[in-house]
């Protein structure tokens, strides 16, 4: 069968009965055979799950929001019972004695949970090479990166395994490898969506959110998985804003400077073009201390790393310490340089200040415009082992994701076309706190207006 | 002529009786509870767990901090504190640093320097080459109260302890016991030579470069013995001109002095940063819920000895229990004339452990004196009153429910201020219930 492409014809052919679930999960366990063990994608694939869920959803109710949907997770999402690693040694055979919030939430909307996904070990990094299990090879050209950190969550739907997927995003993990995929991914606001059951990586900055093929299934999943639960304390605001007025968008002029690859220079601009032919007003604006951010972000992650990596002393689950991947060490050590007496003053507590006057400027900038529009990435995915030897070279593919983490606003990435090598290219839109609807009606209407398909590599 | 002067901080741990722990809803009373019975991914650190903030333990904080006249906060944080050992489950313990809930205060003239709330750790038990963890204690809310280093003597210290002990129990924030653990002490300990021949008060006012940390103290007697032994033994160790190191020691009640546990050469780097899982809190909405401090046991004190002329020991045995000082004022209510009396009964024979209430104890007094009984009259009126004002209870015992009778005869007791014949009163009762 055809393996549909969207929430909407997988719900529609489940009513219609011109497909069951069962024979949905067969289509993608088919999928994930033929290509898994070359692309890499799944570290775990729960069959007799799926295919449980899957019978009870042909059986009964076909009408919560997520019925018949195929998800997977990234594999730093504790789910009970099923093997969770965080892409790490130390957690090889972790079988954790309870699920994440979001975990739990989407499958009590219906959802049939397919498998774990690869990702950088701890979440470190953004090419998915530093996962301990092998790097996730991308479903549009094999020799070419996935993104990371959530790299199995985006390969997965270029490569037609799941229909939606998890992922986590605490500079910019989350939009790079829907970026990276032709896929469309939602950062959240810090404190939208509960991290509880998450594994942490830097407890201030980390983002839950999902992947899907179009903004209205990111949308659907995200209704399903925001919101209070009592157990993540950062996690108490419900309220969100609709926007009702026509839009204006920012362009940050430090963000469109040299370093950036033409084709996304141009890419980027033809996005600026058919929003404008919306009457979508764009205009100009500044954010000098976002420079700062790069650092800003490179002491604060590393020391909550540090801190939020003690607990796997072996002692109570996992492998030992000595299982660490050379990432995790390097920012182990960092993370507890910077935050120890004598320098926490000038590293730790000097990089709080300067996040808290990012945070005012882009605050203030939000007074003024509705959205802001970059690039998700410098260049288009790159080679496998192109830039893995330099670790300065991987920190440069952070610096349009840092601002949003560092503020903690929301960011929708979405597709916009190819790059002469056959290469997904797309965009981010940024908004403010709690203003995922204004990112959802825009990128809606660039959907709309180019008239967007999904599309898969295979 | 004394050579030195005792220089004494103390840091006490409270467990607050909250239902549950500081950063999840395992239970908080873990007194004889099978090992790791009491767990959960929080405060277990497991992967992924989050801590969420008990708002009980804070009020009870904030509660003990305005009894002690500290200032409260505005805007109040979490730390994380981190070090390296297996009965700590996250490697750090989520505890405060620069905004903790309670800054200053006193009590008996003694200034405290903050009071702060954290996560107690887990507990381990050495079998041999083995040791065991039990979680059931890790995660469990602590208040520490940290002194200034301002005692100089024990007896200082013990009534201090005791003190704080008791404004616990009467804020029903903690029991408090040193023998169950919700109560546990460190104190710091140093000696300072004292200036010139016949002076007892130093010129010198910086502390001494060393201090000595007394830990693993769990009662009262021990307290009073380990000072007692440290302190000799710092002084003999200055006489001879030896240098004291900064270290944790523990008592040893077979020896009857301290023993080195630990040395401390550097002060520990524990990394502290604020918890970015846990917001800042701001102490407002506490503060409103939390300013109804009852009367305190040196206000009680006062008031018991002037309202009611008793001695100082009477007074400190009724008041270091609520129970029975709320049980006497209601008795003298009933009989004022009788104070002295029922002061005397209590003490000295405990008849308030026979007589559940007060009005009870009152009426064998009556008897005891053999003073008049309430009238014939006077009898019936309380016995018809009461009865008028229970109309469900007739209803019951002309069910069958013949236990009700004694509910009765203790509610006409209290009509006649304990001074009715207890068996006039059932006679009564019977008859009319029997119409």
């Amino acid at each position: 069968m055809n393996i549909p492409l969207t929430i909407k014809e997988t719900q529609d052919g489940l009513k219609s009965k011109k497909f069951s679930a069962v024979e949905l999960v067969d289509a993608y366990l088919a999928q994930i055979k033929k290509y898994n063990s070359e692309y890499n994608i799944f570290l775990t694939v729960t069959e007799e799950l799926a295919y449980a869920k899957a019978k009870e959803i042909d059986r009964g109710d076909k009408t919560s929001h997520l019925a018949g949907v195929i998800v997977s997770y990234k594999d730093i999402f504790l789910t009970k019972g099923v093997r969770t690693t965080a892409g790490s040694k130390i957690l090889e055979s972790y079988i954790p004695p309870y699920s994440a919030t979001s975990v739990s939430r989407i499958e009590a909307a219906g959802a049939i949970p397919i498998g774990k996904l690869n990702c950088d070990a701890f979440a470190h990094g953004s090419s998915g090479e530093n996962s301990d299990f092998g790097v996730t090879k991308n479903p549009w050209n094999k020799e070419y990166v996935s993104g990371g950190s959530s790299s199995g969550s985006g390969a997965v739907l270029s490569a037609n395994m799941s229909l939606i997927s998890t992922g986590t995003d605490t500079c910019g993990s989350i939009r790079l490898p829907a970026n990276y995929n032709y896929a469309v991914s939602l950062k959240p606001t810090y404190g939208a969506v509960s991290r509880y059951g998450v594994i942490a990586m830097a407890s201030s900055l980390d983002t839950v959110g999902p992947l899907g093929r179009t903004v209205d299934d990111v949308e659907t999943v995200f209704n399903v998985i925001k919101g209070v639960d009592g157990l993540d304390g950062t996690v108490t605001n419900s309220k969100f804003v609709t926007h009702n007025a026509k839009f204006r968008i920012g362009i940050p002029k430090e963000f469109l400077v040299g370093g950036i690859d033409k084709e996304i220079e141009k890419n980027i601009q033809d996005v600026i073009n058919t929003l404008k032919s919306e009457n979508v007003e764009f205009v100009d604006v500044s954010l000098p201390t976002t420079k700062y951010g790069i650092s800003t972000y490179y002491i604060i992650q590393p020391a909550e790393v540090s801190s939020n990596l003690g607990r796997y002393d072996g002692i109570r689950y996992g492998n030992d310490r000595n299982s660490f991947g050379e990432e995790a060490k390097r920012r182990i050590m960092l993370g507890s340089y910077v935050l120890s007496a004598g320098y926490y003053d000038a590293f730790y507590e000097k990089a709080m200040k300067v996040r808290t006057k990012i945070i005012s400027e882009v605050d203030e900038v939000f007074d003024k415009v509705d959205a802001l529009i970059a690039p998700v990435a410098p260049t288009p995915a790159f080679k496998i082992g192109e830039k893995a030897d330099d670790p300065l070279t991987m920190y440069l593919t952070d610096i349009y994701a840092a601002t949003a983490n560092l503020c903690g606003i929301p960011s929708i990435a979405i597709p916009s076309g190819f790059s002469k090598n056959e290469l997904p290219l797309g965009f981010q839109l940024m908004a403010g706190r709690f203003n995922e609807d204004i990112l959802f009606k825009l990128g809606k209407m660039y959907e709309t207006k180019t008239n967007y398909k999904p599309k898969t590599a295979f | 002529m004394k050579k030195y002067i005792n220089i004494i901080g103390l840091e006490i741990h409270i467990e607050p009786n909250t239902k549950s722990k500081m950063f999840c809803s395992c239970p908080q009373n873990h007194f004889g509870a099978k090992p790791n019975s009491q767990t959960c991914p929080i405060c277990l650190g497991l992967p992924g767990a989050l801590p969420f903030a008990n708002k009980e333990a804070i009020n009870k904080t904030i509660k003990l901090g305005l009894a002690l006249g500290c200032e409260i906060s505005k805007i109040c944080k979490f730390y994380r504190k981190h070090y390296f050992y297996p009965d700590l489950p996250k490697s750090y313990q989520i505890s405060q640093k620069d905004n903790p809930f309670c800054v200053g205060g006193s009590l008996m003239g003694k200034k405290i320097n903050h009071i702060h709330l954290e996560e107690d750790a887990g507990k381990l038990l050495h079998r041999g080459k083995e040791s065991l963890i039990d979680f059931n204690r890790s995660g469990c809310a602590l208040i520490e109260i940290v002194t200034e280093p301002v005692f100089n003597t024990v007896s200082e210290v013990l009534s201090f302890v005791k003190e704080l002990q008791l404004i616990a129990r009467y804020l029903d924030i903690s029991n408090a016991d040193m023998e169950k653990g919700t109560m546990r002490l460190e104190a710091n300990i140093s000696l300072r030579p004292t200036s010139g021949v016949g002076s007892d008060s130093p010129e010198v006012d910086d502390l001494p470069d060393y201090k000595v940390e007394l830990k693993n103290i769990n009662s009262f007697k021990f307290l009073e013995k380990a000072l007692v032994a440290e302190i000799d033994r710092q002084a003999k160790a200055l006489d001879n001109g030896q240098e004291l190191k900064q270290e944790t020691r523990g008592y040893d009640e077979k020896t009857k002095t301290t023993f080195s546990q630990r040395i401390k050469t550097d002060s520990d780097d524990y990394r502290y940063f604020p918890e970015p899982d846990i917001p800042p809190i701001n102490s407002t909405e506490y503060i409103v819920h939390s300013t109804k401090i009852p009367e305190l046991p040196e206000q009680k004190r006062k008031r018991f000895a002037e309202e009611y002329k008793l001695s100082k020991d009477y007074v400190e045995i009724l008041i270091s229990d609520l129970t029975r000082a709320d049980y006497f004022e209601q008795a003298v209510k009933l009989a004022p004339d009788l104070t002295k009396s029922i002061a005397d009964l209590m003490i000295n024979k405990n008849m308030d452990n026979e007589y559940p209430e007060p009005a009870g104890l009152v009426a064998k007094l009556y008897a005891l004196s053999h003073m008049q009984y309430a009238g014939n009259d006077e009898t019936e009126n309380a016995t018809k009153q009461v009865l008028s004002e229970n109309p469900d209870i007739i209803t019951s015992y002309k069910n069958g429910k013949g236990q009700v009778v004694g509910f009765l005869i203790g509610q006409v007791q209290k009509k006649l201020k304990g001074n009715g014949n207890p068996k006039e009163i059932s006679v009564k009762l019977l008859e009319i219930l029997r119409r």
